[in-house]
């Protein structure tokens, strides 16, 4: 209730509002993971150097970092790192650009969509490494069923992120392209393309993971040089320090990739 | 040019959504389309830009397009349509692109559709930094670069407040004075058929067959003075009355749907 001069009056009833629209809005903190993560690492630090973890379990930080070092001193690091860098990078480059044909041809051909899902839904579930074998089989020892599985396993993610890319594609836009009489493969490049370019940056996240996945398990069965290869082996000499600091450098890999993937999305989709 | 509703019906799958539906949209005429939700008016208006097959009839062009259009039946749609990932001048352009023009011809007809439209000073901006009228406006601007013939308006202000409305009704009668365009205007809204229209073409429930031809018996300019409030008034009275009580059946069907 308000009195003449516009004031408020108050009596004995009068309460506030209770605010009840708190919650549902998470906002990360820029330094709360880097804190977090500090924290852990030193809480592991100190279990290890008070002797409370057994190191051959579960080694020291500090111990991880000086095989990483050392591998690095000797070169080995390099060595292996190439090795799986070359295989990702070739599988993931043949099996993306593979992915994206197939995956526009299905987003856009009524007859590629119907042969094409068929195949990729009876395809995409066998778990890729699997098939090394009877890669090895069909193309030799070499790098190739190595860079084949890779490539396999990212081609039918990328095939599936792409169509579905242009599913989501509104369907308004290219009625307005059309309207306007413009061309099939202009609409294409400039709408389509653009509209399923979401779906097929977030694609490029899962399919660096995959590629990651596949390459550390095909260098665990049948590789001399490679991270996998290299975690397998210090895994069998019991060598935990190096086995860990193999598992460190394909993490930093990761993240490596998808900050890249996500510097793409920021240049890429800054319209949204 | 002409454009002729030639005896169109329309059915998705089995249910008729248009019968029989004829008229002629003459050069330089404004036509408003209207009737109760669910009649059909945007079903046609697809229709009549060629987006969409018609299960008999057909939409007809007659006489020659004027020599300078690049796309005489173009439309301005309900929901902008515009591509968020361009900025506004590359909106405007992308109907273009196409085309045989040079890229100075091109700069050209974005200008003068940009400077019609008041967003010369927004040619840098992106739609999600746009209010919803000023998107519109956009779409008005994209569709004006291609130098229409007739423009095809689906419920071009149905998405935008009262206020937004009033401004781009006001910049609809003075674009469609100077230019010389006609239009097919699909609105559910009364006033604004009543306000831009030379005739009303009022459908029945579906399937939407024409129910009344009305002719707005004022030139557009006058519409705008105070004396001519009360017959335009009339006039929207009339074609409620019109479609009051088949509105009511419609609303009824999609809530029982």
């Amino acid at each position: 209730m308000l009195d003449r001069a516009g004031k408020p009056v108050k009596d004995d009833t009068t309460r506030r509002v209770r605010f009840r629209g708190a919650g549902f809005v998470p906002a990360s903190s820029r330094f709360g993971g880097w804190i977090a993560l500090a924290l852990v690492i030193a809480i592991w630090q100190a279990a290890g150097s008070a002797g409370l973890v057994n190191p051959l379990f579960l080694p020291a930080p500090s111990a991880i970092v000086r095989a990483i070092y050392e591998l690095a001193k000797s070169g080995a690091l390099w060595q292996h790192l190439s090795a799986s860098l070359l295989r990702i990078g070739v599988g993931w480059v043949l099996g993306t650009a593979a992915g994206v044909a197939v995956g526009f041809a299905i987003g856009l051909s009524r007859l590629a969509r119907s042969v094409g899902i068929t195949f990729i839904s009876a395809l995409f579930p066998i778990p890729k490494i699997a098939l090394l074998p009877l890669l090895i089989l069909w193309l030799g020892i070499g790098e190739e069923p190595k860079i084949a599985t890779i490539a396999l396993g990212v081609f039918f993610s990328t095939a599936i992120s792409v169509y579905s890319g242009v599913d989501a594609v509104p369907r308004n836009l290219i009625r307005m392209a059309q309207s306007f009489n413009v061309p099939f493969a202009t609409i294409v490049r400039k709408v389509v393309w653009p509209g399923a370019l979401p779906a097929i940056l977030a694609g490029f996240r899962i399919t660096a993971s995959v590629a990651l996945l596949l390459v550390v398990s095909a260098e665990m069965i049948g590789a001399q040089y490679g991270i996998g290869a290299f975690v397998l082996q210090a895994g069998n000499l019991m060598q935990t320090d190096q086995l860990l600091a193999g598992v460190v450098i394909l993490s930093v890999f990761g993240l490596v990739v998808g900050k890249v993937i996500g510097w793409l999305e920021t240049r890429l989709l800054h319209w949204r | 040019m002409d454009l002729i509703a030639n005896h169109i019906s329309h059915r998705f799958g089995d249910l008729a959504v248009l019968d029989d539906v004829s008229f002629a949209v003459s050069a330089g005429e404004v036509v408003a389309i209207v009737g109760p939700s669910g009649c059909g008016k945007s079903t046609l208006l697809s229709i009549l830009g060629g987006l969409l097959q018609p299960t008999s009839g057909a939409p007809e062009l007659r006489g020659a397009p004027p020599a300078d259009s690049l796309n005489p039946l173009t439309f301005v749609f309900q929901d902008f349509a515009l591509l968020p990932w361009a900025t506004v001048e590359e909106n405007v352009e992308f109907p273009l692109l196409h085309t045989q023009l040079s890229a100075t011809q091109r700069r050209a007809l974005v200008e003068d559709a940009l400077r019609r439209t008041g967003l010369t000073d927004f040619r840098k901006t992106y739609p999600k930094q746009l209010s919803g009228g000023m998107r519109q406006r956009v779409g008005i601007s994209r569709a004006l670069a291609v130098k229409p013939a007739i423009l095809l308006m689906d419920e071009p202000l149905s998405a935008l407040d009262s206020q937004t409305r009033e401004l781009l009704m006001e910049d609809f009668v003075r674009l469609l004075a100077d230019g010389g365009m006609g239009a097919v205007y699909v609105t559910h809204n009364l006033e604004e058929a009543a306000r831009l229209a030379d005739r009303i073409v009022v459908l029945s429930r579906r399937p939407g067959r024409i129910r009344e031809v009305v002719t707005v018996p004022m030139t557009r300019a006058a519409r705008g003075e105070a004396a001519a409030r009360e017959k335009l008034l009339a006039l929207q009275n009339q074609i409620w009355s019109l479609i009051r009580n088949e509105a009511i059946d419609a609303e009824r069907e999609v809530q029982h749907a």
